[in-house]
């Protein structure tokens, strides 16, 4: 890198007159200063959550900002007041099958619709889009009537079962990928003789892994943190609610005390907020994905 | 492909296709366009049971008065009658998701902008603001909500704290009908991570050339980014407008949420009826609220599917608008490869 730098310095440069280096840099600090003010008030609400998470019952009621003494023992008492390792397996279970299911369903449509050729195939790529832009809230009154004459209101099988038949969203990130995978691969395997399913898994899933990572971690998220549906369909049935439905509970059924609730808010947020300190790149990736040209 | 042409030219195949090659090479045909069903059978039952055979029934439920306990009763127009003509909680819903639609959706757009050209342009830890800007989208809304209207609380909350320390007497917030809508903006806006992100990697991928020939013609920077990074990055933009616009017209859980916990001393759980969604004074009710609570606190369900076919009309309108400017921001890749 440095060389890169004096490598280009020889070049003649222009030189900037000092009033318009003193107008940048004064444009320079502005900008960082909004920057920064900024910065502290994304960060402020994490901050005030995690301090009253920490107080005091008494001092809840107050509108003291900072904790005295710490009360550690809000955290525990979340767990006793209400049964958050339920919600919480109830939330990893929903999450994690949904997830597996979505991923084995849509590698395969995005593979056809990327790597195939046949008829039809734009048109079937505008119903991926159709289905992917219309909110949910049109199909859900049949989908609800249906699974309720499944018997399946009151668990956590109605949030699962349709992710396991593709999602629009995913099939749609996955075909942008793996279009942008050089055909040559697929061919050279092609007239090897191999058969298109071992294409797709040895060749294409294989370069396409940082794609499927970012949508399967998008997908965990997304069920993690759902609460439409789970409010849709677990209402009725505390066994299966998950965290997102619990808490939206807990202000009203097992306290006023805002403490418990923020440590309530706090022992949700935080999983989600380490995994993405594990998966930075994996998150930024999949979302520049999303938003750039394939 | 089909190589029948150059195989006449040539004298030593002269009988044309054999009717062996010829059933096998249907036989091929067969087995790709198998292989091609098997590939796309999740989508194909998914989209027929869970999207296709939905949209139907809905528009046949919205002709009817359903309880869910009895059968549907064909009951013609009333439903839409009623939805046009008699609920009187039909047009507050309407107006206050277009509130949404206007007021918090450009801003959304506007300030996760903001944000992306200035992180592009700091000089120093680039990555640290990309990821504070970032974080708060992680957090589940559920809990972002909580936590948001803990934080405006008239009573004990840091917000009004805070302001009546500089000697400003903060309004309700989630308590004033005037101020819950924007509240829920100021909400929205904190999460504007996803947007962020992706125009930041759309403004560092301008060609770098591009600015240099501006800069080279005497552009100065706001001029470059009216000029060079605007044009440049227009397809997501418009993208990014798009997803904001849909997310508009579904936004339901933070409203739910906030309009159950809001009020002061709340009782009743989430799923108790009689909690009143759209709290305070219906300021909150968007219309998928409305939707949810004719739909699952009613159970009128044939009126709710009348509701959701104006959805369906609204929202598919947006879409096939979306649809035929696709290849602006669509890499549909046709025949070309």
């Amino acid at each position: 890198m440095a060389t890169a730098v004096q490598v280009r310095t020889p070049v003649a440069r222009r030189t900037v007159p000092r009033a318009v280096r003193r107008k940048r840099l004064l444009v320079a600090i502005a900008e960082h200063s909004v920057l920064i003010v900024l910065a502290i008030m994304f960060i402020a609400p994490f901050v005030f959550i995690v301090l009253t998470g920490l107080m005091t019952n008494a001092q809840s009621l107050t509108s003291n900002l900072w904790p005295q003494p710490f009360d550690f023992h809000n955290i525990l008492e979340v767990f006793k007041e209400a049964p958050m390792l339920r919600y919480a397996w109830n939330t990893f279970l929903y999450a994690s099958l949904a997830t597996l299911g979505l991923v084995l369903s849509s590698v395969p449509v995005a593979y056809a619709l990327a790597c195939l050729r046949w008829k039809g195939r734009n048109l079937v790529f505008i119903g991926v889009l159709v289905s992917m832009m219309l909110p949910p809230q049109v199909t859900v009154i049949p989908v609800y009537v249906m699974f309720a004459h499944l018997h399946l209101v009151g668990t956590i099988w109605p949030l699962v079962i349709p992710n396991w038949f593709g999602d629009a969203f995913s099939i749609f990130l996955l075909r942008q990928f793996f279009l942008t995978i050089p055909p040559e691969y697929a061919d050279a395997a092609r007239v090897d003789g191999c058969g298109e399913f071992r294409i797709m898994v040895s060749v294409v899933v294989r370069l396409a892994k940082p794609a499927i990572a970012a949508v399967a971690l998008f997908s965990f998220l997304l069920c993690w943190n759902d609460f439409w549906g789970p409010l849709l369909y677990t209402l009725d049935n505390p066994a299966h609610w998950t965290l997102s439905v619990g808490l939206a509970q807990f202000r009203n059924l097992y306290t006023v005390n805002w403490n418990l609730v923020m440590a309530g808010t706090v022992v949700f947020m935080a999983p989600v907020i380490v995994l993405f300190f594990f998966a930075q790149k994996a998150f930024v990736e999949g979302i520049t994905l999303t938003g750039v040209k394939g | 492909m089909s190589t029948a042409p150059a195989a006449t030219r040539e004298p030593y195949r002269l009988p044309p296709v054999s009717p062996a090659r010829r059933s096998a090479k249907r036989k091929a045909a067969w087995r790709r366009r198998l292989t091609v069903l098997a590939f796309m059978s999740p989508w194909i039952v998914g989209f027929s049971v869970f999207f296709g055979y939905p949209l139907i029934d809905n528009a046949y439920l919205s002709f009817t008065h359903y309880d869910l306990l009895s059968n549907p009763v064909w009951i013609g127009l009333a439903n839409y009658k009623y939805l046009f003509g008699g609920d009187s909680e039909v047009w507050p819903a309407v107006s206050n998701t277009l509130w949404f639609l206007g007021i918090a959706v450009p801003l959304q757009v506007l300030f996760a902008f903001g944000i992306a050209v200035m992180v592009s342009r700091a000089r120093a830890g680039a990555g640290i603001f990309r990821t504070i800007f970032y974080l708060p989208t992680l957090a589940p809304t559920v809990a972002a909500t909580l936590g948001f209207v803990f934080l405006f609380n008239p009573g004990t909350g840091p917000v009004n704290t805070l302001l009546s320390k500089i000697g400003i007497t903060g309004p309700l917030w989630f308590q004033s009908p005037h101020w819950a809508k924007p509240s829920l903006t100021l909400l929205s806006l904190w999460g504007i991570g996803n947007a962020m992100v992706i125009f930041l990697a759309a403004i560092l991928d301008v060609p770098k050339h591009l600015h240099e020939a501006a800069e080279l013609d005497g552009a100065g920077a706001l001029r470059r980014l009216w000029y060079v990074t605007l044009p440049t990055i227009s397809p997501v933009i418009l993208f990014s407008i798009v997803i904001a616009v849909i997310a508009g017209l579904q936004y339901f859980d933070q409203a739910y949420v906030a309009s159950t916990v809001a009020p002061p001393g709340a009782a009743g759980g989430a799923g108790d009826s009689s909690v009143t969604l759209g709290y305070p004074d219906g300021s909150t009710l968007f219309y998928p609220l409305l939707l949810y609570q004719q739909g699952f606190s009613y159970f009128n369900m044939g009126y709710a599917a009348a509701l959701s076919m104006l959805l369906l009309v609204v929202s598919l309108a947006v879409t096939l608008l979306v649809l035929r400017n696709a290849n602006r921001w669509v890499h549909a890749q046709g025949e070309g490869r």
